[in-house]
């Protein structure tokens, strides 16, 4: 099967600074895929370069095994979907849906048939006649979508869709999007800065950082064995504890206590062990199993979240946190308390200190 | 009231309801915020006043009266003769050759105007700025002065001639023609059709742009379908702007059209000084306002309908 989008060595400069450094990637048919990263990690630029809103400076980019580098937006088989979303404001919601298709010289009758569809199908009937700026900010959304798919892109480009909406509309939006992506079977691009996003939606995600495609896989993979620091520490929250690989198989932390973890890389190279906070347990001192490293440490501060508690635990040499269910079966822990820390074997990832 | 009495604190009373206490002190707060803007505006106002409005009730009330044989004003035996003078073909056709000149002046100066406007709005900062004050810069030198240059340079044997001369199309002779009114009317207007068209591209919001080009529109397409009527506020402003003080041009006329084109400007002066027919020259000072006005509501409302 063709990759949906292709790219290899893309590369994109603005004068001297490089937004997109040599990218290799391949999206598949149908995939829904998100592009993860910080602010200035050059995700944007990428998406607007798969659109035709960026020339790339070098490499190649491919859509269903056609190069497209240089085409301008309008020769290309993409739609996308703005940040702010970018409705004409002066045009009617039925008027801004049907701009692709007029612009295609689509046949009048076909228009009215496949806007009306397509504004059913965002869930907008009844609303045609409305300018943008009477709509809600989900609702102008939506019509962001409609007026994309419509045109039954072969990619759907996604720019930060929700960052505009407030946290339960985006929640709610989230799901819907997905939904709909299942339903239509494009292929989607989608980009973000808030991993959770990310994580819940997409079927892979690639995690960007200063310009470099840092590493690519499934939410799966991206948690729980992330490639490096960055990646650990951008999605979701991770302790890093200090060591080096004494073999294949064993970490020593740098307080000399040996870890067991399952592929520790060269010998002797500086490590850090990525702990993700949920999967610490928490301990009464000298309690933990048989079997298993532990630390010691005390509690030095309780956080209380509602569906948890989040503990720092001081090491002698370091701080760790640890996160707690918060239910009845599970003790709760107060400032001060002398307690261990023990984890299972697989909690564990190992990256380049 | 005194000003104490709007200090909050003095009206502070714990034994009385909140609620109300809080809704009178911000009564009085509005109050006095009303009182501040109309002392601000006063000086303004009564300038208007004094030599705008007062002036225009003495054009009114002198296009009721009627000339003396001596060519002086009786302020009696108020009538409607002058208004039924514009009736007359000779003044309706220096209306419509006025608004004609005017509409053609103003279609000039757009069709020059938006492409620099255009230009300019899509510049970096630095370079707009310098393209905007180049274009102010000719307001620096004298109103006359430039028409005075315009004549020379529309002159037989002046520089325009002579260029086209050289290039063998022969001597032009455009000095005192309606070409060279609407050259020099074009010219001294440029500036308020450019100025409102900058404003509103400059205020474009350009990844509507990217939005149309995305979905499948061409370069022309985008700026027919997105750009031009987003900046349609600043056109319809352009156009009045242009339109209105070109209607009732009276130096312009007056120097490259050798007074022999009379416009609606040179006949109301002749009105006034030439034939002294004060009560004809009010009139159709009066109705060119009322016209002009009207113009401008039903333009600006149509304008603000559409955005």
């Amino acid at each position: 099967m063709v990759p949906a989008v292709s790219m290899r060595a893309l590369t994109k400069r603005f004068d001297d600074v490089v937004a997109v450094d040599a990218i290799d990637l391949d999206i598949a048919d149908g995939e829904f895929f998100a592009l993860l990263g910080p602010s200035g990690c050059g995700k944007t630029t990428t998406l607007r370069m798969i659109a035709g809103l960026e020339i790339p400076s070098a490499g190649s980019l491919k859509i269903y095994g056609d190069e497209v580098g240089t085409l301008p937006p309008n020769k290309r088989p993409v739609n996308t979907v703005f940040q702010n979303y970018a409705l004409f404001p002066h045009m009617s919601i039925a008027d801004n849906v049907a701009f692709g298709l007029k612009m295609q010289k689509t046949p009048k009758a076909d228009i009215t048939r496949r806007v009306g569809e397509a504004i059913e199908l965002v869930r907008l009937s009844g609303m045609e006649h409305r300018r943008p700026n009477q709509l809600s900010g989900g609702q102008q959304q939506r019509v962001a979508l409609a007026r994309a798919l419509v045109n039954r892109p072969k990619v759907l480009l996604l720019d930060e869709p929700l960052a505009a909406l407030d946290l339960k509309l985006r929640q709610g939006m989230q799901f819907e999007l997905k939904q709909l992506q299942r339903e239509v079977g494009i292929t989607f691009v989608f980009v973000t800065h808030d991993q959770e996003e990310a994580l819940s939606m997409a079927d892979r995600i690639g995690v960007m950082g200063d310009g470099e495609l840092l590493q690519v896989g499934s939410p799966e993979e991206i948690y729980d064995q992330p490639v490096n620091r960055f990646v650990a520490d951008f999605i979701g929250r991770s302790n890093f504890l200090p060591g080096t690989v004494e073999d294949a198989a064993t970490v020593c932390l740098t307080n000399g206590t040996r870890v067991a973890v399952q592929h520790a890389g060269a010998t002797g190279e500086a490590i850090a062990l990525s702990l993700r906070p949920e999967r610490v347990q928490i301990a009464d001192r000298d309690a933990t199993p048989d079997g298993h490293a532990h630390l010691d440490g005390t509690v030095s501060m309780v956080t209380f979240l509602g569906s948890g508690v989040v503990y720092q635990v001081a090491l002698d040499w370091m701080t760790i946190e640890v996160r707690a269910e918060n239910r009845p079966s599970v003790p709760r822990r107060d400032v001060g308390d002398a307690v261990s820390l023990w984890w299972r074997d697989d909690a564990v990832a190992v990256v380049p200190a | 009231m005194s000003a104490e009495s709007l200090d909050p604190l003095d009206v502070v009373d714990p034994a009385h309801e909140h609620h109300h206490l809080g809704e009178q002190v911000e009564r009085r707060l509005r109050k006095s915020e009303r009182r501040r803007g109309l002392l601000l505006a006063l000086p303004a106002f009564a300038y208007m006043v004094l030599f705008f409005a007062v002036p225009l009730v003495i054009v009114l009330v002198y296009s009721f009266a009627t000339r003396t044989s001596s060519g002086s004003v009786a302020l009696s035996g108020w009538n409607l003769d002058s208004y039924r003078k514009l009736g007359e073909p000779i003044v309706r056709n220096v209306v419509f050759r006025s608004a004609w000149l005017a509409a053609i002046t103003t279609v000039a100066c757009l069709v020059i105007g938006y492409p620099f406007a255009y230009f300019t709005a899509t510049r970096r900062p630095l370079v707009r700025n310098l393209l905007l004050v180049s274009v102010m810069i000719p307001f620096w030198t004298n109103f006359l002065v430039r028409n005075y240059a315009w004549r020379l340079l529309l002159s037989t044997g002046g520089p325009i001639s002579s260029a086209t001369e050289a290039i063998g199309l022969g001597e032009t002779d455009l000095l005192f023609t309606r070409t060279a009114v609407v050259l020099g009317l074009t010219y001294s207007f440029l500036p308020f059709m450019i100025l409102p068209l900058y404003a509103s591209i400059e205020r474009i919001d350009w990844r509507l742009v990217e939005a149309s080009r995305d979905l499948y529109s061409n370069g022309w397409k985008s700026f027919t379908k997105i750009v031009f009527p987003l900046s349609l506020p600043g056109v319809i402003a352009g156009s009045i702007l242009v339109f209105v003080p070109s209607l009732g041009a009276y130096v312009t006329p007056e120097i490259l059209g050798g007074g022999r084109e009379t416009m609606l400007g040179s006949y109301i002066v002749t009105q006034f000084l030439t034939a002294r027919n004060w009560p004809v020259g009010a009139s159709v000072s009066f109705v060119l306002m009322a016209v002009m006005l009207s113009a401008t509501i039903v333009y600006f409302r149509s304008g603000g309908k559409n955005l």
